[in-house]
């Protein structure tokens, strides 16, 4: 199958154990949600598919090709873009280099040039701060240099954790439309993970909602919204 | 008022030296968080390829560019063969602290050793590219000579080049990305290991120039690098250790300062000079000259 | 504590025994071994214990070195008195010192004291009181005649560095088992929680940096008792970096480990010269192969045991309990 499949993915912090055995597939242009609290693990599934967190058993393909245990550099140029937890951007450096960072790898000057101007486009506000320190970037701006960062690696398989973390409500409900409008665009396969429940069902094909490590309930989109159950268990309304 | 600047000048061309050393140290320390001891031995390993060739060809230039290169390998290859082993196995306990000073000063060690046994210890010479002798100006002769301009001058040069190359080239961006969040680097598809070997390699190269113009004015021996080492490594601290321009800055202050306690106060507390100019800087910079308020972080 | 004692004195016999079964040369590596195992000591304390790192040690020898050979020759005082002098001044050293560098930090610390262990012996060759770098005269007198004609000069140092030794050890030991001790470990593995706390960690930092200084100076005076003399030359950047050496193959926070590391030290140049004697080298290997040999037990050692080899034997220890 095409697309991202990860089956009976298990990780594990020294004696403890985050992930116990995940498995849910996304279809290439999908963009799945994987829900749950704090604690339950997304990040660690997140830092595992990027190669950051080792896994200890289990599997992961992406395009029919195992990426556990692959570097996290390798799996940039496998097209696997990570946006880590917490807004990663580079604080001393300033908003451009941050942006040329994601098409070094790439080694084409022109080619990044051109998708730093995308990126521009997608985020005005970025290109009226191009030459300063990344340091003085709101949390928004930050959020959108790190996703902007990310893009310009010309992913197909974008990762990004929590996006909407410590963001007002106006700015999350950017970001989430300019998810949405990215994937639609570019055909991006997107694993986003949320906290925020319903803003990322909303715009998701598909859910994963993880608790202490496990996948506690997967499927469409609409079915986990439309699931009174689930919805008092963990979309917390 | 002459003397004043003599003493300066002569402190601008010390203190470029010291640059270059505490250059190298800072670069190794933000990318690997280690303070490189064992730099001293590198550059004097690559200070005696240097040699060999300089006094064979008797051109200095061919044997500097033989103890960059040199310095380079060798810096690549304490970071390959030696730092990656060092850091696999992650230190805990009380030891921690101390590990990786000790591991290099173990290769400081190491390196010395193998020179001595393969050079022995007697005093070697470079012939210098440039006079010794003080200028003469008008009727008076400054103890400043010509060798001393050429010191400051191919400091300078290395300087723009590193300066180009760490701001203006994408490996420059590799490098200070991968020094300031190696996580980040690697997301963004950088290899940060292999460009934290090409820092070292870096760092050995621009240490075999320092050790190649000490010794152009002085001697070559096992132990001959090891006060560079120091004032290198005050000179970075006063910098800040964080900082390339904090560095230089820390060096040139450095070599001033101990060129005016040479000339005004006495040869024997030249040394203890380090210490008193370190401790006053310190004592009003605890982080270094370059330290900034800290940096807004989310 | 009684145990302890009734320890140390039997040790002392024992020690004492030995001296007298083996030559001059033995005598005479005994009195250094004693001189390392105080200056480790001194390491122990400060690394191992209360986290901070010092390149300096070799100086603050140099100040209980220098402060003794003063005492001595311009007061005539007693000898145990010059040995005094040394503790008092070199901690007084270090609390100086130790108030600048509960601000540093690792590296930052590291730098100071290097340049510290750089700078300080140089000073003597500025003023004519210190003796500039041939240095002054420290002799603390021929043996007793009671002890008979066979009692050697050397041995009499052995004697006096041993029972300094001993009683610096036990001491030492007293103060890491004390509260001290385990202050000075909890603010090293977690500086926070300890200020949080209420523990002011700043100073018990100087007070860490202060008996080791103490210890160090008395290590120093001992030091230039064995080669009768005090000079730039004897309290080198090399002796800073070799007792670091020491206290590393040691095991950073094992006071028992500061003999060993000491045994190490001194055993080490023989076994090179031996070993350069076997192999025929020349000038060259028999000046440089106990460098080798250090440097690579230093490397191993940082690699495998960090902690010293009594780590794994710990280790084992804890996870069958
Ligand atoms: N480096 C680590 N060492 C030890 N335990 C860790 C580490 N990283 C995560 N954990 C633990 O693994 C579990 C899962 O953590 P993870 O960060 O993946 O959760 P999360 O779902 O991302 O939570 P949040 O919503 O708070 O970000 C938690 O119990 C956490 O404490
Ligand atoms: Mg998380």
């Amino acid at each position: 199958m095409s697309g991202l499949a990860v089956s009976e993915l298990a990780v594990s912090h020294g004696a403890i154990v985050a992930l116990r055995g995940i498995s849910f597939s996304v279809q290439v242009g999908q963009l799945a949600a994987v829900i749950g609290s704090n604690g339950a693990g997304k990040t660690t599934l997140l830092r595992a598919l990027s190669g950051l967190n080792k896994a200890s058993s289990g599997s992961a393909q992406w395009n029919e090709r195992e990426i556990l245990g692959a570097r996290p550099d390798a799996l940039v140029r496998s097209g696997i873009s990570h946006v880590s937890e917490g807004k990663s951007v580079i604080p001393e450096l300033s908003v451009r280099e941050n942006l040329v960072l994601g098409g070094i790898w790439r080694g084409d000057k022109s080619d990044t040039n051109a998708a730093i101007a995308e990126v521009v486009e997608l985020f005005p506000i970025l290109g009226q701060r191009m030459s300063q320190s990344a340091d003085t970037l709101s949390g928004g701006e930050r959020q959108m240099l790190a996703i902007g960062r990310a893009l310009v690696s010309r992913p197909k398989l974008m990762l990004l954790d929590e996006p909407s973390l410590g963001l007002a409500p106006i700015v999350i409900e950017q970001i989430f439309a300019t998810i949405d409008q990215l994937r639609r665009k570019l055909g991006l396969t997107v694993v986003l993970v949320e906290q925020n429940a319903m803003s990322a069902l909303e715009i998701a094909d598909i859910g994963v909602i993880i608790n202490l490590g496990e996948v506690v309930a997967s499927g469409t989109a609409s079915e986990l919204i439309d699931d009174p159950a689930l919805r008092a268990a963990y979309l917390g309304y | 008022m002459q003397k004043l600047l003599e003493t300066l000048l002569i402190g601008v061309s010390t203190g470029s030296i010291y640059a270059l050393m505490s250059l190298a140290l800072v670069l190794v320390w933000r990318s690997t968080r280690v303070v490189n001891f064992a730099q001293a031995g590198q550059a004097m390993l690559s200070t005696y390829f240097g040699y060999e060739i300089a006094s064979r060809s008797e051109i200095f230039w061919l044997g500097l560019a033989a103890a960059i290169i040199a310095g380079a390998l060798v810096g690549a290859g304490v970071d390959f063969f030696f730092m990656r082993v060092l850091f696999k196995r992650a230190i805990s306990g009380p030891a921690a602290v101390v590990a990786p000073v000790i591991a290099t000063l173990g290769l400081l060690g190491l390196i010395r050793s193998i020179v001595g046994l393969t050079w022995g210890g007697e005093f070697k010479s470079i012939q210098a590219p440039a006079s010794k002798d003080g200028l003469t100006i008008g009727q008076t002769t400054i103890p400043f000579s010509a060798l001393n301009i050429l010191i400051i001058a191919t400091v300078s040069l290395i300087l723009i080049t590193l300066a180009i190359i760490f701001q203006r080239t994408n490996l420059g961006l590799s490098l200070r990305a991968s020094a300031y969040a190696p996580e980040i680097a690697q997301l963004a598809g950088i290899r940060t290991a292999r460009t934290r070997t090409i820092g070292w390699a870096i760092a050995g190269g621009v240490g075999a120039v320092a050790g190649m113009l000490v010794t152009s004015y002085n001697f070559l021996s096992p132990y001959s690098l090891d006060l560079l080492l120091v004032f290198g490594f005050i000179a970075a601290v006063i910098g800040g250790l964080e900082s390339m321009v904090g560095s230089v800055i820390g060096a040139l202050v450095l070599g001033i300062g101990l060129t005016f306690i040479l000339n005004y106060v006495g040869t024997s507390l030249v040394f203890i000079g380090g210490f008193v100019v370190l401790i006053v800087v310190l004592l009003v910079k605890p982080d270094g000259i370059m330290a900034r308020g800290k940096a807004r972080r989310a | 504590m009684r145990k302890k004692i009734i320890l140390f004195i039997l040790l002392g016999w024992l020690l004492l025994v030995i001296g007298d079964r083996v030559d001059e040369l033995r005598v005479y590596q005994g009195a250094q071994i004693a001189m390392y195992t105080i200056a480790l000591a001194s390491i122990v304390l400060l690394t191992g214990y209360s986290g901070q790192v010092s390149l300096g040690n070799g100086a603050m020898m140099a100040v209980g070195g220098y402060a003794a050979a003063l005492t001595l020759n311009n007061l005539g005082s007693p000898v145990w008195f010059a040995f005094l002098m040394a503790i008092f001044f070199s901690a007084l050293f270090g609390a100086l010192l130790g108030t600048a560098a509960a601000r540093l930090s690792g590296p930052y610390l590291a730098g100071t004291t290097l340049a510290l262990a750089v700078g300080l012996p140089a000073i003597a060759n500025q003023f004519s009181f210190l003796g500039g770098e041939p240095g002054i005269f420290f002799d603390v007198g021929l043996p007793p005649q009671r002890l008979g004609q066979e009692f050697t000069q050397y041995k009499w140092f052995f004697w006096i560095a041993t029972l300094i030794a001993l009683l610096a050890l036990f001491i030492t030991s007293n103060i890491l088992q004390s509260r001290f001790g385990r202050t000075w470990r909890a603010i090293r593995s977690n500086p926070l929680a300890t200020e949080l706390s209420g523990i002011h960690s700043s100073q018990m930092k100087i007070l860490a940096f202060t008996i080791s200084s103490a210890l160090a100076g008395l290590a120093g005076a001992v030091l230039a008792m064995t080669i009768s003399l005090v000079a730039p030359g004897a309290y080198t950047l090399t002796l800073s970096f070799a007792l670091v050496t020491g206290a590393v193959l040691a095991g950073v926070s094992s006071l028992p480990g500061v003999v060993l590391g000491a045994l190490i030290l001194v055993a080490i140049p023989e076994i090179a010269d031996a070993l350069a004697n076997r192999l025929g080298g020349g000038e060259n290997v028999s000046s440089y192969l106990p460098g080798l040999i250090v440097s690579i037990l230093l490397i191993l050692s940082v690699i495998f045991t960090p902690n010293g080899p009594g780590e794994n034997l710990h280790r084992h220890h804890r996870k069958k309990a």
